[in-house]
């Protein structure tokens, strides 16, 4: 039997996405399930009832209706106490949980007796996962989200102007943190055309900086942070040291500061502390997106915009909440994506296949028991660090002629081997080829210099004109056909066959090879 | 005409040959440059028959000779669809070694030049040499044309030690060489010359069996660049420099481009020649224990062209397939629709995609896609991360990233298209199967790959149909 979707209306304090838009209202339908979305459950994302109603969604009037009649429940936030009450045994959750920090709650769906799959416990590491990566498409809205309100507070413009009113320099953005969040806040103030600098403590990140038209600034330490599913990990005393020097001399110079440093189940490390707030310029911005962990900054006050030292410091929690619209198109998106894992049959029913890497890892409860945290991912062992592939050197590109010149070994071989052809030939034979010979040498070097230059796009063209070329055969016939008549007798009959016979041939290809040449060319425009 | 003006305006034509070639350089110029063979051709033919070798006596001969085969050519040349090229050019250069065989038998018959010593080895070694060529060259083009229109499969057809055959066939050319150079008169010398012949055509049709499918337009311009070297062997024959020249100027042409191509695909010229593919004796490529994991996504003609609405930019890579299902100007009314939406939309093009080099130029711009957008594969490779969708439209092999990744992959070390670096790949393909190259792509596992199955013709003119709606 075709189960029901409902989609409540969100009611965390500040709190504007939803779960499913209408558009994707559409495409669950097309799944086979039936969608329920409660009464003004989107209105603060900017969509109404009557789109979902267009979509074909029925509409709930309140949240205990909807509850009770829904199988499947789509959630942004993790649900509240009143809730969970609502929660009727059997239904499916998804939603972003928190497992780890919410054990609480945990409990109470396991009381609850339902089916909980928490998007944000998904193996991110599965490439197979991304489509459904929640994470990922929230952080992206973060990073851009926060360059935005750091742009609000800041005074000045972004990019460097040169105007009748004087010199504006750019402005110099800081980002720490170079994940998905840092990397959309680099490629964003990038954009605006500010000068981006950016750090992260895994060195691999560093080419994904530059593409985005950020600099790298690396710590002066060795050390590799990469610790594993693509997070960084906590690092030595030594390279903390090195790293809070050269986030000293960044705070100094910089005009914004964007922090989006996490590591999982830690408080966010203390990168900018209130000294180097001190330092920092009048009139500058720090924008904390790790302030619901604490904070990368030591004077972040978490959900508010305070003012200390003349610095502005942001540190909203709800920044992909800031960007409704956007967030919940692709937060449904990645639901969409789930679903569709889930419900292969595509007949209305889904089936948490403990089976299937990416479905286990989501899965936090399974029939009123806890499934968390799921055994690691069989699959890709972590591609280890690769044995420094030295890229294989890049394949010389077909530059015409502009090739490296050959090895010495090579070029001396060519040179002995055509010195000694030409001996042979001077020495045996005799003058009346010797002409023949030089003019043939001679044309071969004439045609490897002309065709060089001829562009990959002609070579069509090129091949048919050379064969029409080629037809001038046709010349070997025509002195064949009649030549004028000597004394020695010759089977006249035979060759005049022969060479018209000949001539027919070479005639096709001439006009042919020529014809079709023209043709084709007079297509090539521009 | 006296044999010295005869001699000028064959100098004139040489010259107006080279303008020729040098004039495909850039499609601004290449009008002129067909222009300058055809005057150059009209020189070089009027100069002849007016000239002091040829009696009045020949010109009604020549005359319905030439009306004859040129409204052949001239037919061909209006009816040929531009998909169909590469079998038209191939059939021609079987004409020319044809040719070149009946001229060298005629001029051996002629008794009436009579050369001692030296000389007469030399002609008769130009003789032999020439109509070796010739029927190489026409043998050759005849399984090319078969293989490329389909009258001929287009799997390598492998025989066991066949480079010993091809040994045995050299050494028995070079012996009956020997024996034709001694012959006393015209008929002795005739046996040898025929068991020649027949070996040559032998070995042509050999040589070109041997080549798989993939290296088609090596061969293509192979038989091109032996066409001319037959065009200059009968020069020599016949103590004709013009000849000599304008063979040479072919022969060179053709060698180069395909070098060109063989560099195109990271293959030794001798390999391909030796034919298979792979160097490892040419046996078909056996599959990487590592077979590509993952899924495939595949998308709808609507879905397509919404990737492509929302895109910024759009690379597209087209390939044999696109020429097979005659998709180009359905290729063509896309881009427009893009473009005319303000979409970057380039083409990238690989030297060697299609059967012969420059195949897919020439149907783009029968469909009348502007040429300044049709990119080579260097100009446009780096331009990949940048873009948003690239659309691979039936190309399977220049598309593959195991050439760069998969070092023990038939393929490696063959440049190719990076398409998977654009945002997102829309790879257009009948079905799964491999492409000639007989080798998996993980290009089609890709996380940000999609695939668009169907006929390229039909599926894009679903997409085109979503573009209108």
């Amino acid at each position: 039997m075709p189960l029901t979707i409902g989609v409540p209306k969100e009611i965390y304090p500040g709190e504007r996405r939803v779960a499913t838009v209408p558009e994707v209202v559409e495409k669950l339908r097309k799944l086979g399930f039936s969608v329920v979305v409660e009464s003004d459950a989107g209105a603060a994302a900017n969509f109404d009832d009557e789109s979902y109603r267009n979509a074909g969604a029925g509409i709930a009037a309140n949240a205990a209706e909807l509850w009770s009649s829904s199988d499947i429940v789509f959630k942004v936030r993790a649900p509240d106490a009143g809730e969970v009450a609502l929660i009727k045994p059997g239904t499916t959750l998804v939603s972003f949980i928190w497992p780890a920090q919410n054990p609480d709650l945990m409990q109470a769906l396991v009381a609850r007796k339902a089916n909980v799959l928490a998007i944000d416990a998904l193996p991110r590491q599965l490439s197979r996962a991304q489509k459904m990566d929640a994470l990922t498409s929230m952080a992206g809205i973060s990073g851009y989200r926060a360059v935005i309100e750091a742009a609000n507070a800041f005074g000045r413009f972004f990019n460097g102007q040169i105007t009748a009113a004087g010199k504006i320099p750019p402005a110099k953005v800081f980002i720490a943190g170079a994940g998905v969040a840092g990397l959309a806040a680099i490629g964003t103030a990038a954009n605006l055309g500010a000068i981006v600098r950016a750090n992260d403590t895994r060195a691999e990140v560093a080419d994904q900086v530059i593409s985005l038209g950020g600099e790298f600034v690396k710590v002066d330490y060795e050390e590799e942070g990469s610790g594993g599913g693509g997070y960084a990990k906590v690092m030595s005393e030594g390279f903390q040291q090195a790293q809070r020097e050269m986030y000293a001399k960044q705070a100094a110079d910089a005009d914004i500061i964007i922090t989006t440093a996490l590591i999982p189940g830690k408080p966010a490390p203390r990168l900018i502390t209130a000294e180097m707030v001190k330092t920092m310029k009048p009139g500058s911005v720090i924008v904390d997106m790790a302030a619901e962990q604490g904070g990368n900054c030591e004077l972040t006050e978490p959900g508010q915009t305070v003012v200390k030292h003349g610095v502005t410091i942001v540190g909203y929690t709800d920044l992909p909440s800031r960007l409704a619209k956007q967030s919940s198109t692709l937060y449904s998106t990645n639901l969409l994506r789930l679903t569709e894992e889930l419900c292969k049959a595509k007949d209305g029913t889904i089936d948490i296949n403990m089976e299937d890497d990416a479905i286990r890892g989501l899965t936090v409860i399974k029939d009123g028991a806890i499934t968390w945290p799921a055994p690691p991912p069989k699959l890709p062992a972590a591609p280890p660090p690769k044995p420094a592939v030295a890229a294989a050197p890049a394949p010389k590109g077909h530059g015409h002629g502009a090739t490296g010149p050959m090895p010495a070994g090579t070029l001396a071989i060519v040179f002995g081997v055509g010195a000694v052809l030409f001996w042979l030939i001077g020495a045996f034979a005799p003058p009346a080829f010797l002409s023949h010979f030089t003019v043939f040498v001679l044309a071969c070097f004439v045609g490897y210099m002309v065709v060089w230059n001829v562009t990959p796009a002609l070579h069509t063209p090129l091949m048919s004109v050379t064969n029409a070329i080629s037809s001038i055969i046709a010349i070997g016939a025509l002195v064949q056909i009649a030549p004028p008549l000597l004394d020695t007798p010759r089977p006249d009959a035979w060759i005049r066959g022969l060479a018209a016979l000949a001539l027919v041939l070479t005639a096709v290809n001439m006009f042919g090879g020529f014809a079709v040449t023209r043709r084709m060319l007079a297509m090539f425009r521009k | 005409m006296t044999a010295s003006l005869a001699t000028v305006a064959y100098i004139g034509a040489t010259i107006l040959f080279i303008l020729s070639l040098g004039g495909l350089s850039s499609p601004e110029s290449s009008r002129r440059g067909n222009l300058y063979g055809i005057i150059g051709m009209t020189i070089a033919v009027l100069a002849t028959i007016f000239g002091p070798r040829v009696t009045l006596a020949g010109v009604p001969w020549i005359i319905a000779a030439m009306v004859v085969g040129g409204s052949i050519g001239l037919y061909a040349a209006r009816k040929v669809q531009m998909t169909q090229m590469p079998e038209l050019v191939a059939l021609m250069h079987s004409l020319v070694g044809l040719a070149a065989c009946l001229v060298g038998f005629a001029s051996y018959i002629d008794t009436a030049v009579i050369l001692e010593g030296a000389e007469k080895a030399i002609h008769e070694v130009e003789i032999y040499v020439g109509i070796l060529i010739g029927a190489v060259t026409f043998s050759g083009s005849i399984i090319a044309f078969g293989k490329l229109s389909g009258r001929i499969g287009g799997k390598p057809l492998l025989l066991p030690a066949r480079h010993w055959i091809n040994l045995l066939g050299l050494l028995i050319v070079i012996w009956y060489g020997r024996e034709f150079i001694h012959a006393e008169t015209a008929s002795a010398g005739m046996i040898p010359l025929a068991v020649m012949t027949v070996i040559a055509l032998l070995f042509g049709i050999h040589m070109v069996m041997a080549i798989g499918g993939a290296d088609m337009p090596v061969v293509v311009s192979m038989l091109n660049s032996y066409s001319g070297w037959a065009a200059a062997a009968t020069g020599f024959m016949l103590s004709n420099d013009l000849l000599i020249v304008t063979g040479a100027l072919v022969g060179s042409s053709g060698a180069i481009l395909s070098y060109i191509m063989c560099r195109a695909m990271n293959r030794n010229f001798i390999s391909v020649i030796a034919g298979g593919f792979g160097t490892s004796g040419g046996a078909v490529a056996k599959k990487p224990d590592g077979e590509p994991a993952g899924e495939v996504v595949p998308v709808s003609a609507q879905e397509t062209a919404q990737l492509l609405k929302d895109a910024k930019s759009v690379i597209i890579v087209p390939g044999y397939g696109m020429a097979v299902a005659q998709a180009q100007h359905a290729v063509r009314e896309i881009v427009e629709h893009l473009r005319e939406k303000g979409t970057k939309v380039r083409f990238g093009i690989h030297p060697v995609a299609g059967r012969m080099p420059g195949h897919m130029n020439v149907l783009l711009a029968e469909a009348k896609v502007p040429y300044d957008i049709v990119l080579e594969m260097d100009e446009i490779n780096e331009d990949f991360p940048d873009t948003d969708v690239s659309m691979v439209i039936g190309a399977n092999d220049i598309v593959n990233p195991a050439a760069q990744d998969d070092p023990t992959s038939p393929i490696a070390g063959m440049p190719v298209l990076e398409v998977w670096k654009a945002r997102t790949s829309i790879v257009m393909k009948r079905s799964m199967a491999s492409g000639y190259a007989g080798v998996d792509n993980p290009l089609f596992y890709k996380e940000n790959n999609r695939m668009l199955f169907g006929d390229a013709k039909k599926t894009l003119e679903e997409v085109l149909g979503a573009f209108r709606g």
